[in-house]
């Protein structure tokens, strides 16, 4: 089978500093595969740069055999990716409803179904769809970044530690979501939070200084205890 | 004037100096155009044409790689105010030009002691329909929820999947076809064209949109308001002062209400 995201050996730069010195990684259709390293490491820079939002400056990104590499961010994502940011990326100024809105690319009657079946996926959205998205809980705001990546038919969906900055009980329910969708979309998901990555995640990869050191599948990581403490710091009690 | 100013800088944070010129090449145009045609809303039309063409080339070659940075900003559009004012005192010369009133609306209505001129109705008619015509294209349609939008988050809109340099050209040459129609309704009503006519109002526009508040229409109609009426009543009563009269009443809201009356000031 072909890979449906492929990145060969990425390079990229933030002002002088080279944060991706090497980053490959493949990602087959239907499946979750997790990125994990430490704080630092390039996992979020790896995500950007496979949107244009920080471009990188060699190697090869490829989606469904479209090179993405040069685009700009709003071409990048208009060949099916769907980017959900570390910072949810809301939209304050708008409503709920604009802030699904303004991530259609089309609203034709697919892609309404779709807004209405993600709606049903975060039932609190609908019950804030017509309040400022400023008034939107931490939670509600993760759940609408992820629900702005669903409602077009993307190949692929983005999630930056979706996890972060959320109360236990919230993460429980952003964690239900994504198992939810999971089985419908192919999925790459940076976190730090090594349960979640694990029950979401079907393979892993870690970034280590900005090159990909390590893959394989999660259940591997996760019996691993010696390979958790040298690459993600944990520490089983 | 101050409605375009207030997209611009509201929207874009772009301070913006070829306001005022472009208000004068609204002027110009539009009595050239009146000449040729002797049709007031086909000068109105090719004012803003000229306006809208200005504004794209302005955006793209000069405002585009100074997003964000003020300073450049400010240098960059002092330096083309000079340029294009200049050039206009080229095309046209350096002498002021009269300007007459359309026929249709160039007489007055007498009520007992109160003269109202039928051209400052229009001026105000126009005024009323330019910010609906705004607040409907903000909070009513797909562009303007894409503009409040890209004032938050230039790349998160980009990640969306939407060129949002294409909306800040158009932002930045709405903003400019506002300030040559101002120009163009603003000739009639004084009787000339001059050069320098343009730095004097773009102050004037400043000084609204920061009272009523950057970003905020509403503010800026406000804003003009509160500042034509502190002119008149000025002007009334002790004349000397009217020239400080609005520079000293930013200054007193400035320091109750440092984001202006009405101001939704974004944080960038």
């Amino acid at each position: 089978m072909k890979p449906l995201l492929e990145l060969k050996n990425i390079s990229t730069f933030i002002g002088p500093f080279h944060i991706l010195q090497g980053v490959s990684l493949e990602v087959y259709p239907g499946e979750a595969v997790v990125i994990l390293g430490r704080n630092g490491a390039g996992k979020t820079t790896t995500l950007r740069s496979i949107v244009g939002l920080q471009p990188a400056a060699s190697g090869q990104i490829t989606l469904d055999g479209v090179n993405l590499l040069g685009l700009p961010p709003y071409q990048a994502v208009r060949t099916g990716i769907g980017y959900v940011p570390e910072d949810y990326g809301i939209f304050d100024f708008l409503s709920v409803e604009e802030n699904l809105l303004i991530a259609m690319w089309i609203e034709d009657k697919d892609t309404l179904a779709r807004r209405d079946s993600v709606l049903d996926l975060f039932p609190a959205l609908k019950d804030s769809y017509k309040r400022p998205a400023s008034t939107l809980s931490g939670g509600q705001r993760q759940m609408l970044s992820i629900a702005r990546a669903l409602v077009n038919e993307n190949k692929i969906i983005l999630i930056d530690e979706p996890s972060k900055g959320l109360a236990p009980i919230i993460v429980e329910k952003v964690r239900d979501a994504l198992l939810k969708f999971k089985n419908k979309s192919t999925i790459i998901l940076v976190e730090q939070n090594f349960d979640m990555a694990c029950s979401v995640g079907d393979r892993f990869y870690i970034i280590n200084e900005g090159r990909t050191e390590l893959n394989g599948p999660i259940q591997e990581l996760y019996d691993d205890q010696e390979l958790q403490r040298k690459y993600l710091g944990v520490v089983n009690a | 004037m101050a409605a375009g100013l207030s997209i611009i800088l509201g929207l874009l944070g772009v301070v913006n100096f070829t306001h005022g010129t472009l208000f004068i090449w609204g002027g110009y145009v539009s009595i050239w155009v009146f000449g040729l045609s002797g049709n007031f809303f086909i000068a109105l039309l090719a004012a803003i044409a000229a306006g809208i063409l200005m504004g794209l080339i302005f955006e793209r070659l000069f405002v585009r790689p100074v997003y964000g940075n003020v300073t450049a900003q400010i240098l960059i559009t002092l330096g083309l105010m000079t340029i294009f004012t200049d050039m206009v005192r080229l095309l046209w010369g350096p002498n002021p030009i009269p300007a007459n009133r359309p026929d249709f609306i160039d007489g007055t209505w007498i009520w007992g002691s109160v003269i109202i001129s039928q051209y400052r109705i229009f001026l105000i008619v126009i005024g009323v329909l330019v910010a609906i015509g705004i607040n409907f294209l903000i909070n009513r349609t797909r562009v303007g929820m894409i503009m409040r939008a890209g004032t938050q988050s230039p790349d998160m809109v980009q990640a969306m999947g939407i060129n949002i340099k294409v909306y800040f050209s158009g932002v930045f040459a709405g903003g400019a076809a506002l300030a040559a129609l101002g120009g163009a309704l603003y000739v009639p009503l004084v009787g000339s064209v001059w050069s320098g006519m343009g730095i004097n109002n773009q102050i004037l526009a400043f000084i609204v949109v920061i009272l009523g508040g950057m970003g905020s229409f509403y503010g800026s109609a406000v804003g003009s308001i509160i500042i034509g009426l502190t002119v008149a009543m000025v002007s009334w009563f002790y004349p000397p002062l009217t020239v400080y009269s609005t520079v000293i009443l930013l200054i007193l809201v400035l320091s109750l209400k440092p984001e202006g009356l009405f101001g939704t000031a974004v944080r960038r």
